[in-house]
């Protein structure tokens, strides 16, 4: 559904993206591994037109994201997006944070969105704190927060750009969690991670990136045990000190 | 489950001393400071040469009463012209300063005018705008004018405040973080509605304090309406001084733009604890 | 050729005025103590006892020019309009006959300056005032101003009949003035509007933010004339009880002919003349009719 093919990215001088191809199955879950600045969250910004990318086919279903009379508002509405540093509105509650999106893009009735929202929630294990202001939440309350936002606008593809980076360690567990129900139920998603445990155990495609290129990519088994290229295995090496 | 209350140590108990005697000598030294310093100020007033002519031409009660119901009544159009005013400025600033941020091609034009109407505006004398709006407007004598002064007015210090409080709110929206407009965007939001439902409402809340500022500023200004013939509670005072020699009246309109003023401000700042504290989950 | 020759002409008789007015004011000077101490004041009042600036002749000055309706065609020895006809009047009260008055010009801001006056008596619309009496003498007034009522001459105010026919118009006035005051005591009038100085009033009628706008009837007069175009008087009225503005013969300082002044004025008072004098000049010929 996610076809990308020669995706290229500068900024000034430096070449951030460079000749990036890669394609994403219906219900395909694909994580993003590689150091600070190798290019992962340049990656997800392209895909959801936050950059706009030098060069290269973006294909979202039979939409090519990349051409320049693309309906953008139209085309992010199939896409969700969560960022690392957990974005929500501050001066709405949890509740409106979730219902927002819905109404305003949607066109959803209040009713509904409200019940989906609260549905949503109740799934996170923050049903409680509809009414509760962000500021009020834990930060991996308020990313599981920031998940179900975009959760509940039914995207196509959920890009996830580091979010457990932000946390807490004691925090990162609750918001895997979530992701990895997301994942159970079907949901397409590409995300960038530093959890390379949690990328073995729900991931079906690891991409390692470097230097904004696609170095080697595989199912998790195959990349964490059996690395072909020797920068995939000197980068886990430095983060699966355990598998190392 | 009982336990014993607790008895704190010997060296808690002297602790627990030391500060309440500590307590104690702040308190009274913050109470005998206020002693000297106010006492000492009221007495430099009253005790100096001048102050039987001071309180006579100023402080006079019997001129107070007089001139009281005369200011009040007139100071009820201040009251009607700054509630309106406040409105209508807060809806020419946002316009004008949306109108300055948005990147829309086609808004160029609009974008040229609006930076004209914040730098003419901010920078002419708030009492020429009343008197060239005042005195001008009706002279053009265009079809469908308000000949109405209170209306004249209404737009003379919409006009001047309208482009201080356009800077406010504008900065007020630079302010709001990059990442808050990209939420917006992600979730599929247009522009427009991402600045009017998460920047523009983020924006305001900021920008509060120094728009009370503003606002405070526009409610004495109300008193420059006087130029133009409107019968307010300064001129009010002003009529009553001329016609008694006796300045009492003019610290009685005084006394009507601080009670104002204190009862705006203060508000305010209850309304913005509250909303600070339900934001914080407290 | 005339142009070349008129200029020096009129400089040699400039200097010539001046030189005999400086002559003439200091000279008597001197004289007028020994008179003034000599008897009283009404004994004195005869042509021939009265110490002129020049024996015989009466000096009256005003400016130039002298304005309607206070005098007529710039003319104060016609005899014509208020203060001319009150110049007569008194000189008349005083023994002088017609020819025996002569006209002098005197600027209106130098005619209350202290120091030696080269005239009898100043008539120029000046009003008597505490500051004033410091360096001159003043005359008993022989006018107190009216307020008068200005309107747009198309407005439906401008045929007034009567101060009730103004009951619905909304005035306005300068602050701190008796006009502003005047309105209070119009039955039934709106609240007036009220501004800093009579040009933003005047602005306010041309714009019709204000029906009519009050001042006193002299400043009226120049309003109507020379401020506001398309506008007329509507009428005049008196204001009960305050002090208002009035006018008063100008006399040197220490003048003796201050008291015989002050009885002629007084005389023309009890008498009704100048009541009917201003019937005639400032009300019908002025076209400012009295409003009850």
């Amino acid at each position: 559904m996610l076809h990308v093919k020669g995706l290229r990215k500068t900024f000034g001088d430096k070449v951030v993206l460079d000749d990036v191809d890669l394609d994403v199955a219906a219900g395909e879950v694909v994580c993003l591994i590689g150091a600070s600045g190798s290019g992962k969250s340049t990656l997800l910004r392209c895909l959801d037109l936050l950059e706009q990318a030098d060069d290269g086919d973006v294909w979202l279903g039979d939409t090519e994201l990349t051409d320049p009379a693309l309906d953008v508002d139209a085309a992010r509405r199939r896409i969700g997006v969560v960022f690392q540093a957990y974005n929500l509105f501050p001066h709405l509650s949890v509740l409106r944070n979730v219902t927002l999106g819905q109404r305003k893009v949607l066109g959803r009735g209040r009713r509904e969105s409200e019940a989906r929202a609260l549905e949503l929630l109740d799934r996170v294990g923050l049903a409680d704190r509809a009414s509760a202001h962000p500021d009020a939440l834990s930060g991996g309350q308020q990313q599981r927060v920031a998940l179900v936002r975009a959760v509940a606008m039914d995207p196509e593809l959920l890009l996830l750009d580091e979010v457990t980076s932000a946390l807490d360690p004691m925090l990162v567990a609750e918001v895997l969690q979530v992701v990895r129900d997301l994942a159970a139920s079907g949901q397409t998603i590409v995300m960038a991670t530093h959890e390379m445990d949690f990328c073995r155990e729900v991931a079906d495609r690891v991409v390692f990136l470097a230097d904004g290129r696609i170095v080697e990519q595989g199912p998790p088994e195959q990349m964490f045990t059996a690395p072909a290229d020797e920068r995939t295995r000197a980068f886990l090496a430095r983060h699966l000190p355990a598998a190392g | 489950m009982t336990s014993a209350p607790h008895v704190p140590s010997a060296r808690q108990a002297e602790r627990d001393a030391f500060r309440r005697r500590r307590t104690r000598r702040r308190v009274l030294a913050g109470v005998l400071s206020t002693v000297v310093v106010l006492g000492g100020l009221t007495a430099a007033v009253v005790t100096s040469p001048g102050w039987d002519r001071v309180r006579a031409t100023y402080f006079d009660a019997g001129h107070a009463r007089e001139s009281f119901p005369l200011v009040r009544d007139a100071f009820w159009l201040n009251i009607r012209m700054f509630l309106l005013v406040e409105v209508l400025v807060l809806v020419v600033a946002v316009l004008v300063a949306v109108v300055r941020v948005v990147p829309a091609p086609f808004m160029t034009p609009f974008k040229i005018l609006a930076t004209i109407y914040t730098d003419l505006f901010r920078s002419v004398p708030t009492i020429l705008v009343v008197l060239l709006v005042g005195f001008g407007f009706p002279a053009l004598g265009l079809a469908g004018m308000p000949t109405s002064l209170f209306w004249l007015g209404a737009i003379a210090l919409t006009l001047s405040y309208g482009a201080y409080v356009a800077e406010v709110v504008r900065a007020g929206i630079l302010s709001v973080h990059p990442t808050q407009w990209a939420s917006g965007r992600a979730l599929g939001m247009s522009y427009g509605a991402t600045l009017r439902h998460v920047v523009l409402p983020q924006a305001l809340r900021r920008v509060t304090p120094p728009l009370v500022n503003d606002f405070v500023s526009l409610q004495k200004d109300t008193a420059l309406l006087s130029t133009i013939g409107l019968v307010e509670g300064l001129r009010a005072a002003s009529v009553y001084q001329a016609e008694t020699f006796n300045f009492t009246s003019l610290c009685v309109a005084a006394l009507f733009f601080v009670v104002t003023t204190v009862f705006v401000t203060r508000i305010t700042d209850w309304f913005m604890i509250r909303q600070m504290r339900r934001e914080a989950g407290a | 050729m005339t142009a070349m020759t008129s200029l020096p002409r009129s400089l040699g008789g400039l200097v010539a005025a001046s030189a005999l007015l400086l002559a003439t004011a200091c000279a008597p000077a001197d004289e007028e103590s020994d008179t003034a101490s000599s008897g009283d004041a009404s004994a004195a009042c005869s042509v021939d006892s009265l110490p002129t600036v020049e024996k015989g002749t009466f000096t009256i000055a005003t400016d130039d020019p002298a304005y309607e309706p206070w005098f007529s065609d710039n003319d104060p020895a016609n005899g014509k309009g208020f203060e001319s006809a009150v110049a007569y009047a008194v000189a008349d009260r005083l023994g002088f006959g017609k020819d025996e008055v002569v006209w002098t010009k005197v600027p209106f801001n130098t005619a209350y300056q202290p120091g030696d006056k080269a005239f009898d008596v100043d008539v120029n619309q000046i009003s008597i005032t505490d500051e004033r009496k410091q360096a001159v003498d003043f005359s008993a007034p022989y006018y107190e101003a009216a307020q008068a009522i200005i309107v747009l001459e198309d407005s439906e105010f401008a045929d007034a009949k009567s101060l009730a026919d103004l009951a619905d118009a909304q005035l306005g006035a300068q602050i701190g003035t008796t006009s502003l005051k005047a309105i209070g005591q119009i039955e039934g009038a709106k609240q007036p509007r009220v501004y800093d100085d009579t040009t933003k009033a005047a602005e306010a009628l041309r714009n019709g933010q204000v029906d009519g706008i009050v001042a006193d009837l002299p400043s009226a007069f120049y309003l109507t004339a020379a401020e506001i175009d398309g506008s007329v008087i509507a009428g005049q009225f008196q204001v009960e009880g305050d002090a208002t503005e009035a006018f008063g013969l100008l006399l040197e300082k220490g003048s003796k002919l201050t008291s015989c002044v002050d009885d002629a004025v007084e005389s023309l008072r009890e008498d009704g003349t100048l009541a009917d004098l201003e019937q005639t000049w400032l009300a019908e010929s002025a076209n400012a009719p009295v409003l009850k």
